[in-house]
């Protein structure tokens, strides 16, 4: 089975003196969260869809998707307090309310990314059932500078080099096993998903984004996706 | 739900727009899967438009010939998965005398008003004509074409006198080769010519009754009614020829378009009482008859899969691009690509 697991976990602590979580503010009259979960139901082959939020948010959640989505598949469930905690609640929710064989994949994605396409997520689906991890990356535009402090320590050549974004995908199973071998301090400090099977040894398949598949994560990046979207006349 | 539309915006360049699309209880939500290309589009991609048709239909999503699956139907009416012909004729008024591609109040995919080239399409249901399961979709992308053929037939006969003895067809093209097609089912008692400039096009037309090279035709050859599917500057030329071999109170259904005005004798139309009847697009009636006449002919499905020239599956828009380019140098045939960006 295919299962799809929306990443809306997050506080929105770089938006600046908002109250509300960024995936639930408002773009083009809906949540930005909502945006997000309209395109993953439109993909016929998942078999739950399910929405990973701070518990906090558990009953604004629920009632923005009564108010928009129609759909029996997708299911609001609570996130834990960091990244790889969030997503392994909903992998345990997938294992206590389905019978999951090694078969299984799920498709993650952050709820804060709405300007997803099918073809990405089509993409996600056709690499998750050959590979154990999938990762989705674009080119990078800029030259990647690593530095500490106030001064450079190396700079990798561009061309192999890319950003991540998501949809990330996984065999569930390479996922659980991968996750079961990392130190307690790895579980709190890592912030991306794929490093867990990369650091377990599995072979991470990149899928192609889209530079406008990005993360609305700062004010600016609000404004930019606002200006983005035109409305059909 | 934002949806990705992917618009020429000046001559061979696409861009990407995102679009906020209201889904209405009325509508489906279609998610493209094969598309073909028509000299329509080439015309918008070259930029072999006047600038002032450019200036007022760009930017705008092209290709107005496709099928693609259903992903959403409010209504529960189609199914996830089911594989539909879109209609690019969109009416915004009905009328009981014009039909619904002739209102000027329409609208039309391709021309002024977003075609296919999106990530989905969100359809009204009436414009989206269900597609038998055993069609080829590469085919099927252009039942548009197929479709805009039965209303040009469908014309003909409301409109020609008794004689049908003999039907001619001008023009060796896609246009030509679909309305020969269609003419061989829709008229299976009449005889079939076709005249056209390149032999080795009219060595395909192997079911008419007879082909001939347009500077090499017997004094003595005779249509009964005709057919014009020649396009561009030929078009008066072709409509001349037409003149000397048609019977006298024939009809010519006129298919081709001329970007600029055509030189037609109206003296010797006038002498032979001939009828002059235009013929462009089509509407879900059409689209629907096009979709029986392939359900129930195998033989006219084969003819058409000859048509299928160019192929390919496309990721980008720059794959899009590159394919474009391929179909301008293509010699025979409909381009047709998968779509897959």
């Amino acid at each position: 089975m295919i299962y799809a697991q929306i990443l809306a976990g997050g506080k929105g602590t770089r938006m600046g003196h908002v109250k509300m979580p960024k995936q639930f503010l408002t773009l083009a009259d809906k949540p930005i969260l909502i945006h997000t979960v309209e395109k993953f139901v439109l993909e016929s082959r998942f078999a739950a869809i399910l929405i990973v939020c701070p518990a906090d948010w558990l009953s604004h959640t629920k009632e923005i998707v009564h108010r928009y989505i129609h759909d029996d598949r997708v299911k609001v469930v609570t996130g834990g307090a960091e990244r790889n905690e969030t997503l392994m609640q909903g992998i345990n929710y997938l294992q206590t309310h389905y019978d999951l064989t090694d078969d299984d994949v799920v498709i993650t994605h952050d709820a804060v990314r709405p300007f997803i396409t099918q073809r990405i997520i089509a993409d996600n689906i056709t690499a998750a059932l050959q590979y154990p991890a999938v990762d989705t990356v674009v080119p990078a535009i800029d030259t990647i500078v690593q530095g500490a402090t106030e001064s450079v320590t190396t700079i990798p050549v561009r061309e192999s080099m890319y950003q991540g974004q998501t949809p990330q995908s996984f065999n569930i199973q390479a996922l659980i096993k991968a996750y079961d071998k990392l130190t307690t301090d790895q579980k709190a400090t890592l912030s991306d998903s794929c490093k867990i099977c990369l650091l377990a040894g599995e072979t991470v398949h990149l899928v192609r984004g889209e530079n406008f598949n990005f993360k609305i994560t700062t004010p600016y990046d609000l404004k930019v996706a606002t200006a983005l979207v035109e409305t059909r006349e | 739900m934002l949806n990705q539309v992917y618009r020429l915006v000046a001559a061979r360049q696409f861009e990407v727009q995102t679009v906020d699309e209201v889904l209405a209880p009325t509508d489906i939500i279609v998610r493209p899967t094969y598309l073909s290309l028509c000299h329509a589009d080439q015309r918008y991609f070259t930029g072999n438009r006047s600038q002032t048709a450019l200036r007022k239909k760009l930017p705008m999503a092209l290709i107005h010939e496709g099928v693609g699956t259903v992903v959403a139907d409010p209504q529960g009416e189609f199914k996830p998965g089911d594989l539909v012909a879109m209609v690019p004729n969109t009416p915004t008024k009905t009328n009981e005398i014009v039909k619904e591609n002739y209102l000027p109040s329409s609208k039309f995919r391709s021309s002024g008003y977003d075609g296919f080239m999106q990530e989905y399409v969100f359809l009204h249901r009436d414009r989206a004509i269900k597609i038998p399961k055993d069609f080829d979709p590469q085919m099927a992308a252009f039942i548009e074409m197929v479709s805009v053929g039965v209303q040009a037939l469908t014309q003909l006969k409301h409109t020609m006198d008794a004689d049908q003895k003999v039907i001619g067809i001008w023009g060796d093209g896609n246009l030509g080769y679909i309305t020969a097609t269609l003419a061989k089912t829709m008229f299976p008692n009449s005889q079939l010519v076709v005249f056209g400039r390149h032999q080795d096009k009219l060595d395909y037309f192997s079911f008419v009754d007879a082909t001939y090279l347009v500077d090499d035709v017997p004094e003595n050859v005779q249509v009964s009614q005709a057919i014009e599917c020649t396009g561009g500057l030929g078009s008066a030329q072709a409509i001349d020829q037409i003149i000397d071999h048609i019977q006298p109170m024939g009809t010519v259904v006129l298919m081709g378009v001329s970007e600029q005005p055509i030189d037609i004798n109206t003296r010797m139309v006038l002498e032979r009482g001939l009828t002059l009847q235009g013929s462009s697009r089509s509407g879900r009636q059409d689209f629907q008859q096009a979709v029986d006449i392939l359900s129930h002919s195998a033989v006219t499905r084969e003819r058409l899969q000859n048509l299928i020239g160019v192929t390919g599956t496309v990721h980008t828009l720059p794959e899009v691009t590159e394919f474009f380019e391929r179909d301008l140098a293509n010699y025979w045939g409909k381009a047709v690509m998968r779509w897959a960006v």
